[in-house]
């Protein structure tokens, strides 16, 4: 988006400056470039360290899943999967329903419509709710947000027992419907927010330019504010589906009966049941657990810490 | 774009709207916010107030055989207060809290200062690391690290064994004992949260003026002295919210503490405030709302500040 490029002379400055200067200067000069060069060196080796370090579990996560289990409890560990096996990610896959334990496939399924319906009404609540806070003016407006702010730091791990009885009450354990609705309330605040911001980044000014071109108030806004808060919207809702797909202590507590677990549940449940014995396959649901959020967060990942700082939940 | 359309339309006088404060107009804004509104009162507000109310009532067993309950005062709280469990459930997730705020902004800065430091390609490579790490699910990331600190077959024991050439780490188990619990924990937790404070800090760095940095270095000011009056007072905004951030996360950790407990844990020595009330409130539903308030109300003490602070700076 950014016009101004910073001109770069051609050829780099320190060898132009460096040719007219006197020798001694220049000696001195190329001393200097050459610590700079290995003080550059040093810095190198220890991004790498950085970069091993964070990326090093997620890597050991990927080749653990693609061997075979034999291989993976070997004495010495195989630093790459020599013997290349897709088996584990079938057994999780197609591991078949047992009615004591829940499987990948139905949990799947459990998460996606969780999180789909989550990610829907939450996108319309927030999206009319952001609206109605940064282009109205009404009594009250300052105190809502400073009330959604507030909101966010409650911690849904004081108030578990009484949203657990609400949805029990209502008779809405183990349902998608139960989830959804307490998922709705833990993202809302934050979302409202988020869009507040892209909202409020759409000039009104271009809205009454559309009136003045002949649009209605309503006309100006689809035609003309809606399209420019496509990214907005994108963002937020990723930012809503990564909540609900990675949530655990409401998913824990709501859906207790193994043909209702989400994916979190389902994995933790797998992890137990498996105890030790199969880690392969504990590492490809864990591997096909991440996935969509790896590649969703990646859409997002620089709205993100702006939007956090600002707004701030975090899964 | 944008600015350049509407500075343009700025300058033509805007037509006169006749401003009618009919009843209708008032309450749309309202109307709007209606569904989010309903959404927060019942599922928030609520709960809050239940919450309250069961934290001044008995629950014992001739609540759970559905005899109304009984309203006690303050007992859940002197009791809460005096039970030593408690207090061994806040002193941990304090201390736990502390290291980890104190481990994950410490690392975040300096990665963010060598990201100012090095060339893109690394710059790139580090992002990377990060990135990966920071969209991991929380139980995904749990799971694959208690792999690697597994008993009998993780990494972890294989690279002490080698390192020091013995056998002594075999069938080490880091999770039984609570202090080494502690330790894979706040690695796993530092782990998935120096991404966020790196990339923050990163983009404070970048707003930093070159000119004024310069400026200071003819004057002769070395690199700590550059970074101490000149880039920390430009970040002291940045680092304070991150860092209240860090500490509400922290201090609500349930997830990572929960699953890892699942793995080898032993719950009893090794509960935070959210995996206490959530063990508490199967047996006594009283005394776990008795620590909910307690918790709540210190969330609210810390984010007094990051509230304060944005409301003030998105000017509301």
């Amino acid at each position: 988006m950014s016009v101004v490029t910073r001109a770069r002379p051609t050829g780099t400055s320190a060898e132009a400056s460096g040719a007219r200067r006197p020798a001694s200067v220049r000696r001195r000069g190329t001393a200097r470039e050459a610590k700079r060069a290995s003080a550059n060196a040093l810095w190198g080796v220890v991004s790498i360290i950085v970069f091993v370090c964070s990326v090093f579990p997620v890597y050991w996560m990927l080749n653990t899943s693609f061997k075979p289990n034999a291989d993976v409890i070997s004495p010495t560990p195989q630093w790459w999967p020599e013997n290349f096996t897709l088996r584990n990610y079938v057994t999780v896959l197609f591991e078949p329903a047992r009615p004591d334990r829940a499987n990948f496939g139905s949990s799947f399924m459990v998460s996606l419509a969780v999180t789909g319906l989550t990610l829907l009404i939450c996108l319309v609540f927030a999206f009319i709710g952001a609206i109605a806070v940064s282009r109205f003016k009404f009594r009250g407006r300052r105190q809502y947000i400073i009330a959604l702010l507030v909101i966010q730091m409650i911690p849904g791990e004081a108030l578990m027992f009484t949203i657990f009885g609400m949805v029990d009450s209502w008779r809405l354990l183990n349902t998608i419907i139960g989830l959804t609705i307490v998922y709705l309330a833990g993202v809302l605040p934050f979302t409202i927010w988020m869009l507040r911001g892209f909202v409020a980044g759409v000039p009104a000014d271009l809205e009454e330019a559309a009136m003045i071109d002949g649009c209605t108030r309503t006309q100006a806004f689809w035609k003309v504010t809606f399209p420019l808060l496509a990214p907005g919207l994108i963002s937020t809702g990723v930012f809503a589906f990564i909540q609900a797909w990675n949530e655990f202590l409401m998913a824990l507590i709501i859906m207790q009966s193994p043909g209702s677990y989400t994916l979190p549940i389902w994995l933790r449940a797998f992890q137990q049941a498996t105890q030790a014995t199969n880690w392969a396959a504990i590492m490809a649901g864990s591997t096909l657990l991440a996935l969509p959020v790896v590649i969703f967060f990646l859409f997002v990942q620089g709205r993100m810490t702006g939007g956090l700082v600002s707004g701030a939940v975090k899964g | 774009m944008t600015t350049t359309v509407s500075e343009a339309r700025a300058e033509q006088p805007t037509p006169h709207r006749p401003r009618t404060r009919s009843r209708r107009k008032r309450l749309t804004p309202w109307m709007m916010l209606a569904p989010a509104t309903v959404v927060l009162l019942v599922m928030t507000g609520y709960p809050l107030v239940k919450m309250a109310i069961n934290s001044f009532q008995k629950y014992g067993k001739a609540q759970i055989f559905g005899a109304p309950p009984e309203w006690i005062g303050l007992k859940n709280y002197l009791g809460t207060l005096a039970d030593p469990t408690f207090w061994a459930v806040a002193g941990r997730s304090f201390t736990l809290m502390a290291v980890l705020v104190i481990a994950t902004m410490s690392l975040g800065i300096l990665i963010a200062l060598l990201m100012m430091r090095v060339n893109a390609f690394f710059r790139l490579l580090i992002s990377i690391g990060l990135l990966l790490a920071w969209a991991m699910p929380p139980v995904s990331s749990v799971v694959v690290w208690g792999w690697i600190v597994d008993t009998k077959y993780g990494l972890l024991n294989w690279v002490l064994n080698a390192v020091t050439g013995t056998t002594d780490w075999s069938g080490h188990s880091w999770l039984i004992d609570p202090l080494s619990f502690y330790a894979v924990l706040t690695v796993i937790i530092t782990w998935m949260s120096v991404p966020f404070v790196a990339f923050t800090v990163y983009a404070g760095l970048t707003q930093v003026p070159d000119e004024v940095l310069e400026a200071a270095q003819l004057d002769g000011a070395g690199a700590v002295k550059r970074f101490g009056f000149i880039v920390l007072p430009y970040l002291r905004s940045i680092l304070l919210i991150t860092a209240v951030l860090q500490m509400i996360w922290d201090l609500r950790v349930f997830t990572q503490v929960y699953t890892l407990q699942g793995l080898g844990g032993i719950s009893s020595q090794t509960d935070v405030f959210g995996t206490y009330i959530f063990h508490l409130g199967s047996s006594n539903l009283g005394a776990a709302g008795a620590v909910s308030f307690i918790m709540v109300a210190m969330m609210l003490l810390i984010s007094i500040y990051y509230v304060s602070k944005t409301v003030k700076d998105e000017e509301i």
